[in-house]
């Protein structure tokens, strides 16, 4: 029952703050708009019984790729008046729309497997364990790893002054 | 490493979880400790004004407030009256709404900090097993109302304010957290209340490096005043708050003190063992450590210049984030040594090797000479 109630708030909460993206004209509105649908997720995260991942959502989207974004728009004039609609309004519609009638169709046509067993508590040992462990991620982890790195490096070579 | 590890959750599986033995259970608990952590946060902000105040002019040869009640005690309240009193006043440039919200949004994750905090063996609203990471997180949602506020004043200085904001913060998030690490490392929880159970020895001794890390990370990320750079008064007249008054500027003081409170909290738990102490009574130890961290901040502030910006980021990137590193890698080596727990000689190793890493830091990163590259 309670766990109903969160999900609807946060769910509605989630696709207003997304809305709010798309339809808000001025641009650091729309930025806090969206920050606002990732803090609804990391919510309905936190239903989930996923904690680890709650906290991780908002420690990086909100606390690092939104500030990004933010800093971005700061550094952009004429906030307020928003991004002139140019000439792919149309077709950019038709596309969005049918990317979500094709998600919406997957989504309802899946058969979902729903876990009897109960949330595991706690969790942060036992990702660790999946992670680092025997037999657990830990070469896909260190690939990713390796593969942030080479981005950060990548964007430190295209920016340095010559 | 695998056996190690298992052994890990072994411990963490029996280690004592606190029950919450209240009666009427759950909403009591909830109510009882959500009017303590607000009764708690006020009045020890009123503290940390009244202590820092005098703290300082103590520092500067001065007397500080004494004329308001005995010893100038009530000059808080004084403070806060007058504040609150003045006229609230919103600029014609402004974006109404996000205007509005900045300091809410500046004011709630602070007070959500200190949800898992232990004033005592289990006293805390909730004991996350995410604890620290809890802490992370929410505390970096702080920063968007900082933004909002300079933004939405419509006013340079407070834009410039608060883009040395996103600055300091995420260079400084960095060394903070590696910091935490080494800490989690010994103790094998996130969970607050577990980190200071496992501190059998202060971690201030088993982590010398990662405390003073931590602490000059934490007051960059804070922005107490060698690291204000997003109020420097002397260049962009006070940053963020520049265009608010009355109740919403009371509302930007209180989450500085507040954010002070919390990051004072945090040492106290994380490095001077929390509520553990011989003969006084678990809070009332927790409660004089966070003071003993609080006037180190007070220390620095009076004793330290304030950095430029292009220093800031340096200490950061180059100062700090190769030791927190290093750091990190030495404690690695140790807990892997002593997977039963670190014996008294880590002690003298630890502090040995951060005055040599400190030693030969200071060697070839100077920051006072002339203008640092970034």
């Amino acid at each position: 029952m309670g766990l109903a109630i969160a999900f609807w708030i946060l769910a509605i909460v989630a696709i207003a703050g997304a809305l709010g993206v798309v339809l808000l004209k001025n641009v650091f509105r729309a930025a806090l708009s969206l920050i606002l649908c990732l803090l609804a997720v990391a919510g309905l995260f936190i239903t989930l019984s996923a904690d680890f991942l709650a906290a991780v959502q908002i420690l990086i989207y909100v606390g690092a790729i939104s500030v990004l974004i933010i800093l971005a728009i700061m550094l952009t004039r004429e906030v307020t008046q928003g991004s002139p609609s140019g000439r792919f309004r149309i077709p950019a519609f038709i596309v969005a729309v049918l990317f979500f009638a094709v998600v919406a169709y997957a989504m309802v046509n899946t058969n979902w497997q729903i876990a009897t067993a109960p949330p595991l508590e706690p969790t942060t040992a036992a990702l660790a364990g999946k992670l680092f462990g025997e037999k657990g991620f830990i070469l896909p982890l260190e690939i990713a790893s390796v593969l942030l790195l080479a981005a950060i490096l990548g964007a430190i070579v295209l920016v340095r002054e010559k | 490493m695998s056996s190690y590890l298992n052994q890990m959750l072994l411990q963490h599986e029996a280690s004592v979880r606190v029950p919450p033995d209240w009666p009427g259970g759950y909403w009591f608990h909830w109510l009882f400790f959500t009017v303590v952590i607000i009764a708690f946060v006020l009045t020890i902000v009123m503290g940390f004004i009244y202590f820092e105040r005098r703290a300082l002019g103590r520092i500067q040869s001065r007397l500080g407030p004494n004329r308001t009640g005995p010893f100038g005690l009530l000059q808080p309240v004084a403070d806060a009256i007058k504040v609150l009193l003045k006229e609230d006043i919103i600029p014609d440039k402004a974006d109404k709404l996000v205007h509005w919200l900045a300091p809410i949004v500046a004011f709630f994750p602070v007070m959500l900090i200190f949800a898992v905090i232990p004033f005592q063996n289990g006293a805390m609203l909730v004991d996350l097993d995410i604890g620290i990471l809890y802490i992370m997180a929410v505390s970096s949602v702080s920063t968007i109302g900082i933004f909002m506020a300079g933004w939405s004043s419509g006013n340079k200085y407070s834009l410039l304010g608060a883009m040395r904001a996103v600055a300091s913060v995420v260079s400084y998030e960095i060394p903070l957290v590696l910091s935490i690490i080494g800490v989690i490392l010994l103790s094998g929880s996130l969970s607050m209340n577990q980190i200071v159970i496992a501190q059998n020895i202060p971690f201030i001794l088993l982590q010398p490096l990662g405390f003073l890390l931590f602490f000059i990370s934490g007051c960059a990320e804070i922005n107490r005043s060698p690291f204000d750079m997003l109020e420097a008064d002397s260049e962009i007249v006070a940053g963020f708050h520049t265009e608010y008054s009355g109740m919403k500027f009371a509302m930007f003081y209180l989450v500085e003190y507040a954010e002070a409170l919390a990051m004072s909290a945090i040492i106290a738990t994380l490095f001077l063992g929390g509520w553990r102490g011989p003969v006084l009574p678990p809070w009332l130890w927790f409660i004089i450590k966070i003071f003993v961290v609080f006037f180190l901040m007070i220390w620095t502030r009076s004793t330290l210049p304030r950095v430029r910006i292009d220093q800031l980021m340096a200490l950061a990137w180059k100062g700090l984030f190769p030791l927190a590193l290093i750091n990190l890698f030495i404690t690695g080596v140790e807990v892997l040594l002593w997977p039963a727990g670190l014996p008294w000689l880590a002690v003298l190793i630890n502090i040995v090797i951060m005055v040599v890493l400190l030693l030969l830091w200071s060697r070839f990163f100077k920051l006072g000479w002339g203008r640092v590259e970034i």
